[in-house]
């Protein structure tokens, strides 16, 4: 097909879109009044029931835990995918000689990189608690090295970012959750069902097993955008002339 | 007025395709296809929207405080992390595609592989 045609062919099925889109979007609840059951009464049950005062949390890792299990595997089948058309024989090749002279970059990077290691942890720690959780967290974590490389050079990724540890934690965070559902089933509930002392709303030793998933996606995520930033930097390390 | 933020997830979601349908470089289609899919996000998060509702978290506010809907947060956070993944895959995929061919015109490269 055409480019000529392709548009030609697009413009036209675009106004038929334009139509079903006006009719869907006037068929719906008007802004701010919400009518679905189910988010009103997880917000006034979650807090007693869990322990959790995240109720976003508590959803995707308790109620929704088992949706969360198969993103989980989307995430860890697509990264692979990614390092299955990426990785290949790596013998000698030119490095990524691309380096910042700034000192004032390099040392900001450097302080602003540690600041989002740090509060990658907290947002990871506190996900049950407070806005966060182990995706949002692991992926401020990931960017932590992330901003090595924008900052420096990527021999100072390389060497900081646990590059070697990074297959194992991906496959370590997607198996681990799994593991948690399987705990539940042995302790005699349903898969991913709570499990554990639900300890005291609003401190860390509280929410049952949402703690175990919370730290088991943390891993998966941060590890799945370390390979990614890896396999991608690498892409860039074997073409000479680009880097 | 009250129906301002579909029309913003639908403005979005046409900018998106647009910019799909007319790319000329695999990474622009990539970018395009993403803009796309954050129009998903706009939707969902203005759904579950009420009236002067916090977030629903309630480490410091008092129980029965009224709080938008955690459900539709829950699902953006998913669409999120899967528009993530499908736009590294297909990054991956647009990479490959250029090593192959050396073109990065969608055009171009499917002439070649028609």
């Amino acid at each position: 097909m055409t480019r000529q045609t392709r548009i030609g062919l697009f413009a036209v099925s675009a106004a038929g879109l334009a139509a079903l889109l006006l009719w869907a979007v006037a068929g719906l609840p008007d802004f701010g009044h919400y009518r679905g059951p189910y988010g009103k009464v997880l917000n006034s049950v979650a807090v007693g029931e869990r322990h959790a005062t995240n109720v976003v949390a508590a959803v995707t890792f308790d109620y929704r835990g088992f949706d969360t299990l198969g993103e989980e595997f989307i995430l860890f089948a697509s990264v692979m995918g990614v390092a299955l058309l990426l990785r290949h024989e790596r013998g000698e090749r030119e490095r990524l000689t691309t380096r910042i002279h700034s000192d004032a970059v390099r040392l900001g990077g450097a302080g602003f990189a540690a600041g989002l290691l740090a509060l990658g942890l907290y947002v990871v720690a506190h996900g049950y608690l407070t806005p966060g959780g182990g995706f949002q967290g692991g992926v401020v974590l990931a960017s932590a090295f992330a901003l090595v490389y924008l900052a420096g050079d990527y021999r100072s990724y390389r060497a900081l970012a646990p590059i070697p540890a990074i297959d194992f934690a991906e496959g370590a965070g997607a198996g681990g959750y799994a593991v948690v559902g399987v705990v539940s089933l042995l302790l005699g509930s349903a898969f991913l069902h709570n499990f554990g002392p639900l300890g005291t709303t609003g401190t860390l030793a509280s929410a049952g097993s949402i703690p175990f998933l919370n730290i088991a996606s943390a891993l998966e995520v941060s590890a799945a955008f370390l390979l990614l930033f890896t396999e991608f930097l690498e892409e860039l390390a074997v073409t000479p002339g680009d880097g | 007025m009250s129906y301002l933020p579909y029309a913003l997830a639908v403005w979005i979601f046409a900018v998106g395709l647009y910019g799909v349908v007319t790319s000329r470089n695999l990474i622009h289609l990539v970018v395009s296809l993403t803009v796309a899919q954050s129009s998903t996000y706009v939707l969902l998060l203005s759904i579950g929207y009420v009236n002067r509702g916090t977030a629903p978290i309630f480490a410091d506010v008092p129980k029965g405080t009224r709080a938008v809907d955690p459900v539709v947060q829950a699902l953006t956070l998913t669409d999120v992390v899967v528009s993530v993944t499908v736009a590294s895959l297909l990054l991956a995929l647009a990479l490959q595609a250029q090593k192959r061919t050396g073109k990065t015109d969608p055009d171009e490269v499917a002439a070649m592989h028609g």
